[in-house]
């Protein structure tokens, strides 16, 4: 039906996700989306995915032959938050994505149909669709005592996601909670929250972490599995490489400050209104990969060092025992290079090391101009 | 009599099961369950309390506000800290978007489609739909051509065989009301307001980095700094960006939603007649001037009498767990005090996968918070009630204008509809008064004020070894307490009472319902296989059910050592 001759990449694409209906390209032409706007779309989501813009064509092409694939968002131990940044999307918009793009045929939040009708939805979806459409889940699932700290339609979710997730072609943990237990795993873990992967170990799983999670890095999930058939390269904490690859520290706007050692030393002082570096007030991106300080939030409106309250490390695993107490600057702060991809850094910073914080760390502040100097603590 | 059960509850926060008896058509008793647990205030203790905000903001996603404001006030309350005025209304501005946005999204997205049935608006007459809406407002897309364009992409949609997130629902339901033109009317301002939502809370963005869990909070005032002449910093471009969406909040709330709910409220009044329930409600007040004096009052009423409101205090606020699945070593039917909270979770309900729920014994993860004992209703609805009731100017004249056009008198609004049309009259009187907190804060820039934090009690060495206090916050769904006890710079002891507890609390000792079961008794069901009903009254209250459940912990319990310093 495609006009264009089909690309390896979407065939392979539409093997694994074929759902009857319209290519997206069709669909989005007799949804009156121009052909300009849909490149427009195309070329936004290669940037996103940190590809060259000469990908751009090749994207357009292979969403165009790919049918509307089926999707299902599972709400498990969450506070819907991830679901919310879904509505705050803009390239595309979640009309678009429910519309146009995506069909997604559950999610509790905005599906019209309730209790045994929504559960009917779910059953008939996982297995009309078995082992082609994409789960997104969200929240952790509890393993402690059976599961019964999660359920839904007298099921525990644990249960739900050994069915659903390991009938999926992938299955996407959207926000820290679904990747790693996240708020609920925190010690003392009361209800032995857990991220998709530990739950259900046989799942495809690609994590998407981020309190709440990006939802353009979400949005750029999808099209890398729609365009190249296969879930993008992750790092070893099964983290897409295009969004995760690089520390905030290392992309951070107000980066040139720190390694001229300008630090904003009180809320509201003269160099916090000028924008210096929030590493004193307890900044953790020089721990954590993400890609907030280019992607932003809210169609690039601002991210959290650009309303002057230093990053909290929310996309890292375990972040709230390992990057806390939140004003506390984290110690040994080396002058690593962006060519660093958090697994070479590894744990050696603040991860895990609780016992860290007890010590006065020393913080090196590198200079370029000259030898390491160093900061004490207090 | 026959036992239904709904779960999931959709288009809610969180996750929400109902039991219904339903005899001769109509409900005749009825059980609400929260089904999932986290415990986050037992993970909160021996935490810094500068923390607990960004802790505590994730009870909820959707309400991302909320409990971060509760927290710092909370926290402030404990250090006696008080906060600059442009902090002050800094948050007045971010509560207050909040407020609106949330409940457009509810009023489209959540509550809607109980009400909207999609498919008959695809038998509709798009010139006769155009009418409609320009007799209702002015708002410029009242045209034949916009609606037929809508029209046409949900045919198409419809066409495609995949009906996604609206298949399998209740589409023809007798209980559908709306003539095909108001079906389409509605189904294209879902649409619109899906855009709209994204684009005004960037004032979120704007003074606090990103939404949703926005970013700025501090115990002592926000992080947002104030300088004209600075990029980095909330200066006259932020200013009037901020003014541009506040305006464009303000236009959609009076120019859509409000004609839009009254258009559907009258084809549904008999709902004026249904789901009154408790007849108890409670508001904490809130907009602090830079004195302290709340623009919404405080205050409570019993018994659905208008005539007199009853002072709150914190101090008659107690918690009970004889049917919630938590122990309690001060005994059966005795109830506690947020500061001397004591609960222990332990499941004792039905081993999954089950079928019923023995309602007989416990049957909730949410407890039954009370008010002197007495169960209460917040939200919205009794926002707007103690505001009514208590000679609130700007509340009067829009209640008065809401009753009026439908031609209905005050009893009205004890009702589901009123409930859901209370909701609405809340988002215009904040959408309306929001604009005048940014003024306020501009007029103090201009006169070089740009104070954001008190900073003298920032440092936890300059704390008493003991402190605690308590934020009330009213949310846009309702009243919101938290608790905080402080031991030598570390959290005790947390503790949140929040909207949805109060309002989907299983029953207490006394047997006395919360306010879901005691809105859906008498309700009608005019099919139990299609129960639409249920969902038009407990979507009336806007439930938020991450926020109900938590856990609170025992003073002097053994703490489990949190592994940080």
């Amino acid at each position: 039906m495609s006009i264009h001759k089909k690309s390896e990449v979407a065939e392979t694409a539409e093997h694994g996700l074929e759902t009857p209906g319209f290519s997206v390209g069709e669909i989005l032409k007799q949804r009156g989306v121009s052909r300009r706007d849909f490149l427009k779309f195309c070329t936004v989501m290669t940037a996103a995915m940190s590809l060259p813009a000469s990908f751009a064509p090749s994207v357009a092409q292979a969403l165009d032959e790919v049918k509307r694939p089926t999707l299902v968002w599972l709400n498990f131990q969450d506070c819907t938050g991830d679901s919310e940044a879904l509505l705050r999307a803009a390239n595309p918009t979640v009309g678009e994505i429910i519309l146009d793009i995506l069909s997604v045929d559950y999610h509790e939040t905005i599906m019209a149909a309730a209790g045994h009708q929504a559960d009917e939805a779910l059953e008939s979806t996982i297995t009309k669709y078995k082992g082609k459409y994409i789960c997104v889940v969200e929240g952790s699932i509890s393993m402690k005592d059976d599961g019964v700290y999660g359920c839904t339609s007298g099921k525990t979710h644990l249960e739900i996601a050994r069915r659903v997730c390991g009938s999926a072609a992938a299955t996407i943990a959207i926000g820290t909670c679904a990747a790693y237990g996240g708020i609920a795993a925190a010690v003392p873990n009361p209800t032995g929250a857990v991220g998709v992967k530990d739950a259900v170990p046989g799942a495809t799983v690609i994590n998407l972490p981020g309190c709440p999670c990006n939802a353009d890095n979400l949005t750029a999930t999808i099209v890398h599995y729609l365009v190249f058939g296969k879930i993008p390269a992750m790092d070893s904490k099964g983290r897409p490489l295009f969004a995760y690859g690089k520390r905030i520290h290392d992309n951070c706007e107000r980066r040139p400050h720190f390694d001229a050692g300008q630090y904003v030393e009180h809320w509201g002082d003269d160099a916090h209104r000028k924008g210096f570096c929030l590493y004193k007030m307890g900044c953790k991106g020089p721990g954590t990969f993400h890609n907030c300080p280019t992607q932003r939030y809210n169609e690039k409106t601002s991210w959290p060092v650009a309303s002057g309250h230093g990053c909290a490390g929310c996309s890292e695993p375990q972040f709230w025992d390992s990057m806390g107490p939140m004003y506390k600057r984290l110690p040994n702060v080396p002058g690593f290079g962006i060519e660093h991809t958090a697994d070479q850094i590894g744990l050696g910073m603040a991860v895990g090391v609780a016992s860290a914080f007890a010590v006065h760390g020393v913080v090196t502040a590198l200079r370029r101009d000259k030898k390491p100097e160093e900061t004490k603590e207090g | 009599m026959a036992r239904i059960v709904v779960d999931p509850i959709t288009r809610i926060e969180g996750h929400l099961r109902i039991e219904a008896e339903i005899e001769g058509g109509f409900i005749k008793d009825a059980w609400s369950s929260a089904t999932m647990f986290r415990g986050i205030e037992k993970i909160l203790k021996g935490r810094d309390p500068r923390d607990a905000w960004f802790w505590t903001q994730r009870f909820c996603g959707v309400c991302t506000t909320v409990h971060s404001i509760a927290s710092v006030r909370a926290v402030e309350d404990a250090l006696k800290i008080k906060i600059p005025p442009n902090a002050q209304l800094i948050r007045n501005i971010i509560m207050g978007i909040q407020n609106v946005q949330d409940h457009v999204i509810h009023f489209y997205h959540l509550h809607a489609l109980d009400w909207v049935d999609i498919t008959s608006g695809l038998k509709a007459d798009p010139a006769k739909t155009a009418a409609l809406a320009a007799s209702l407002s002015d708002w410029p897309n009242n045209s034949p051509t916009y609606f037929k364009a809508i029209q046409d992409k949900v045919k198409a949609f419809v066409a495609s065989g995949r009906l996604g997130p609206f298949a399998n629902a209740y589409w023809g339901h007798p209980a559908y009301k709306l003539p095909p033109e108001a079906n389409l009317m509605a189904t294209a301002h879902y649409l619109e307001a899906l855009e709209w939502q994204k684009d005004v809370i960037k004032i979120h963005a704007i003074l606090g980095s990103k939404n949703p869990h926005p970013q700025s909070f501090l115990v002592g005032g926000m992080s947002i700094p104030i300088d004209p002449d600075s990029q980095n910093a909330l200066n006259a471009d932020k200013l009037i960006e901020i003014k541009r969406l506040l305006k464009k909040a303000q236009d959609f709330v009076e120019k859509v939603y409000i004609p839009d709910l009254l258009a559907v409220a009258s084809f549904y009044k008999e709902w004026a007649a249904i789901g009154g329930g408790l007849g108890n409600y409670m508001s904490y007040g809130e907009f602090p001037d830079a004195n302290g004096n709340l623009w919404f009052p405080s205050g409570a009423l019993l018994n659905k009498d208008l005539s007199k409101v009853i002072k709150v205090d914190q101090g008659k606020i107690a918690e009970y767990v004889d049917h919630s699945w938590f122990e309690n070593s001060a005994g059966a039917g005795k109830g506690l005090h947020p500061y001397e909270g004591e609960t222990e979770v332990r499941y004792t309900g039905p081993k999954p996968p089950y079928t019923n729920l023995d309602t007989n014994a416990k049957y909730s993860f949410a407890k039954s918070p009370r008010y002197e004992e007495k169960a209460m209703e917040v939200g919205p609805l009794a926002r707007i009630l103690v505001a009514y009731a208590s000679g609130h100017k700007e509340t009067k004249a829009v209640v008065d204008l809401v009753l009026g056009k439908l031609g209905v008198g005050a009893p009205a609004l004890f009702s589901t509809l009123g409930r859901t049309a209370a909701r609405g009259i809340d988002a215009l009187l904040i959408a309306q008064q929001t604009p005048k907190w940014l003024d306020e804060l501009i007029g103090n820039i201009s006169k070089g004020d740009y104070r954001i934090h008190n900073n003298e009690s920032w440092d936890p060495s300059t704390w008493p070894a003991e402190a605690k206090g308590y934020g009330f916050h009213e949310a846009p769904r309702g009243a919101l307490g938290h608790w905080i006890k402080i031991k030598d710079q570390k959290i005790l002891n947390y503790q949140a009472v929040v909207p949805s507890t109060w309002n989907s609390s299983p029953r207490d000792a006394k047997g006395q319902r919360g306010a879901y079961e005691a809105a859906l008794v008498g309700t009608p069901v005019a099919d139990a296989n299609k129960p639409l009903e249920i969902l038009r009254t407990i979507h009336s209250f806007d439930p938020c059910m991450a926020c109900a459940v938590h856990v609170m912990d025992v003073d002097g319990n053994e703490v489990v050592r949190v592994k940080v310093s």
